[in-house]
């Protein structure tokens, strides 16, 4: 057994998950601190939710060591699950009960009080704001009031831990906007927080550290800005074709102006320190795209450069 | 998963066994939320009311004119819809029992998610299989009270045994609403709610609930004493009539194992099918 150092909610060394024949999990080692708003970025099917279940202790490890808040999931499921927050990928709401109701009953499996569930279901409609559809059933709000409903009810018991499984996929900018929002003041708060995410932009934005998983496995570690700084270079140069002239770019040597470049089908990426002057090169060199952007390295190059795959396909 | 958990707490040996993280003891939140719940349901249940109500009624204006009497328990002879009345009562406790515990849980389950977010709390799969078998049974006893009321009003209960009527009530409830749970989690379409009610109404016709076992051919009669409903029906007319026999004692025992056995396996089959 791993001794649990000060301060770490999560540790695993190690840890599997088979589904028969298949590995979800392939062995990973990931330790979560106190306070910290912690990432897995990946792919579909990289294996986060697989990861987080068995992190919410609803899911047996195959192999491997898990500890949660110091404790094993396997025998102590139940007691770590009660000082939890959930939200899984896919809503799981009431839809028997109102907005007020659902908070109400599932601080109830808490072991809440009465008392306590009406008060706290008050509070979290209006830090969710939702206070005036609390007497509404669940069933016509919008994707993000649901979801914003979910992060509420997941808050029913206090937790220290949050875990979010996608928590904004499929919204819209504004609803991702206000509930990135949402997690940002909770962090302000000291829960500590669990996100997995294939937006690259919630990852930067949202985590202080992250965990970069691919075909089951985390091939990269770090916080955001250091991850860009170790795997890609500052600036990114992207450069547009009339169809069919990219290959005469590349024939024309656009590739030797910069170390690294990634062939795209519809652009080309040219890893530089500066865009503007690898862009100048390019052009005294007769290169002349249709279009050109210069930008800041993202964890989107980072997957890319790990990978030879984007995130979002 | 560990089987040896040590745990300090008042539990009864049966659920001692169960694996860690089955059992929470807050089966009852369950049955609170269910409570929500029906408050928008109450044309449903109010209809799990009438439904034997209205065959009580068939058989007392129509029936009981053809066949005046048959024989009853003790071999007496007893009017028909004495006869009759505390079969309905058995399979009104188990209808609002099946109903509850194999379309609700159903949806629940399959569509809803329900337990999905349920389980992701403290509390276990044997919590939500009690919780949802108990209020199942809460619906068949109010079923059960309301129809002993005016089967007793109607002068159809001779002895003072009867009011045990409703505690066996209470039983035939729990046992069904925990085979129906566990059935219920083999269900992968709602077409295979046929084979449900393929089960249901041969039980509901033939378990000695129109006529006596006496009327069949040998080898039916051994299937038809599998049938779970054939107990309740023996143990309801035992009692409505005040003719007590042993035997009584094995219908109960048989009732009670299929309630206990019943609530583990679907305890067992959540645990299988959304623990993974
Ligand atoms: N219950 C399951 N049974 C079988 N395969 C599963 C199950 N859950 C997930 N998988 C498989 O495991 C892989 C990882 O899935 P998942 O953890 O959901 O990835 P992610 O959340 O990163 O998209 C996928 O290929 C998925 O099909
Ligand atoms: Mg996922």
């Amino acid at each position: 057994m791993t001794t649990v150092g000060d301060g770490v909610l999560v540790q695993a060394n190690g840890l599997v998950k088979r589904f028969g024949e298949f590995t979800a999990v392939g062995g990973i080692d990931v330790a979560v601190r106190k306070g910290e708003a912690f990432g897995f970025l990946g792919p579909n099917g990289a294996g986060k939710s697989s990861t987080m279940r068995m992190v919410a202790c609803v899911s047996p490890r195959t192999e491997g060591e898990l500890s949660v808040l110091g404790m094993d999931p396997d025998r102590d499921g139940p007691r770590i699950r009660a000082r939890l927050g959930v939200v899984p990928q896919l809503d799981n709401l009431d839809t028997e009960l109102t907005v007020r109701q659902n908070l109400q009953v599932y601080g109830r499996y808490f072991g809440l009080s009465r008392a306590t569930v009406r008060a706290k279901a008050t509070e979290l409609m209006e830090f969710a704001q939702l206070s005036e559809r609390a007497d509404d059933e669940v069933e016509p709000l919008s994707g993000g009031m649901k979801r914003r409903l979910t992060i509420a009810r997941s808050l029913v018991n206090d937790p220290e831990l949050l875990l979010l499984d996608e928590p904004t996929t499929g919204l819209d900018p504004q609803a991702r906007h206000l509930l990135w929002d949402k997690l940002y003041r909770l962090k302000q708060q000291g829960v500590t927080l669990i996100i997995t995410t294939h937006f690259m932009d919630e990852a930067e934005q949202l985590c202080d550290r992250l965990v970069v998983m691919d075909h089951s496995r985390i091939v990269a570690e770090g916080a955001p800005s250091a991850l860009i700084k170790q795997y890609s270079t500052r600036e990114v140069l992207e450069l547009r074709f009339n169809p069919g002239e990219q290959q005469d770019a590349l024939d024309n040597g656009v590739a030797d102006l910069v170390e690294r470049i990634e062939v795209l089908p519809d652009r080309l990426l040219l890893y530089t320190e500066n865009g503007e002057s690898t862009l100048e090169t390019a052009h005294a060199k007769g290169i002349r795209p249709l279009s050109s952007l210069v930008r800041r390295s993202t964890l989107e190059d980072v997957f890319l450069r790990l990978t030879g795959r984007s995130l979002v396909d | 998963m560990s089987t040896t958990q040590t745990d300090t707490r008042v539990v009864s040996p049966l659920l001692r066994i169960a694996p860690t993280g089955m059992y929470a003891r807050r089966a009852r939140m369950l049955v609170e939320r269910s409570v929500l719940v029906s408050r928008k349901m109450w044309l449903i249940i109010l209809s799990g009311f009438f439904e034997p109500l209205f065959y009580l009624l068939a058989f007392q204006v129509g029936f009981g004119k053809l066949v005046e009497t048959v024989q009853g328990p003790g071999g007496q002879t007893m009017s028909y819809v004495a006869f009759v009345a505390p079969a309905l009562l058995a399979s009104s406790a188990m209808n609002g029992a099946v109903y509850d515990s194999t379309f609700n849980i159903f949806f629940k389950m399959r569509y809803q998610r329900l337990y999905e977010g349920v389980l992701a709390t403290p509390l276990g799969p044997l919590d939500i299989a009690m919780g949802e078998i108990s209020w199942a049974l809460v619906r068949g006893v109010l079923y059960a009270v309301a129809f002993f009321a005016v089967v007793s009003g109607m002068g159809l209960v001779t002895s003072p045994w009867a009011l045990l009527m409703v505690p066996v009530a209470i039983l035939i409830a729990f046992a069904f609403a925990a085979i129906g749970m566990a059935a219920t989690t083999w269900i992968r379409s709602t077409t295979d709610f046929g084979l449900i009610q393929l089960v249901l109404i041969p039980m509901f016709l033939f378990s000695t609930t129109f006529f006596p076992l006496s009327v069949f051919p040998g080898a039916v009669q051994v299937i038809i004493q599998i049938f779970p409903l054939y107990h309740g029906v023996e143990l309801m007319r035992g009692l409505a009539t005040g003719v007590l026999d042993p035997s009584m004692l094995g219908h109960l025992a048989y009732l009670v194992v299929l309630a206990v056995v019943g609530m583990l396996v679907a305890a067992r089959r959540l645990r299988v099918l959304l623990l993974r």
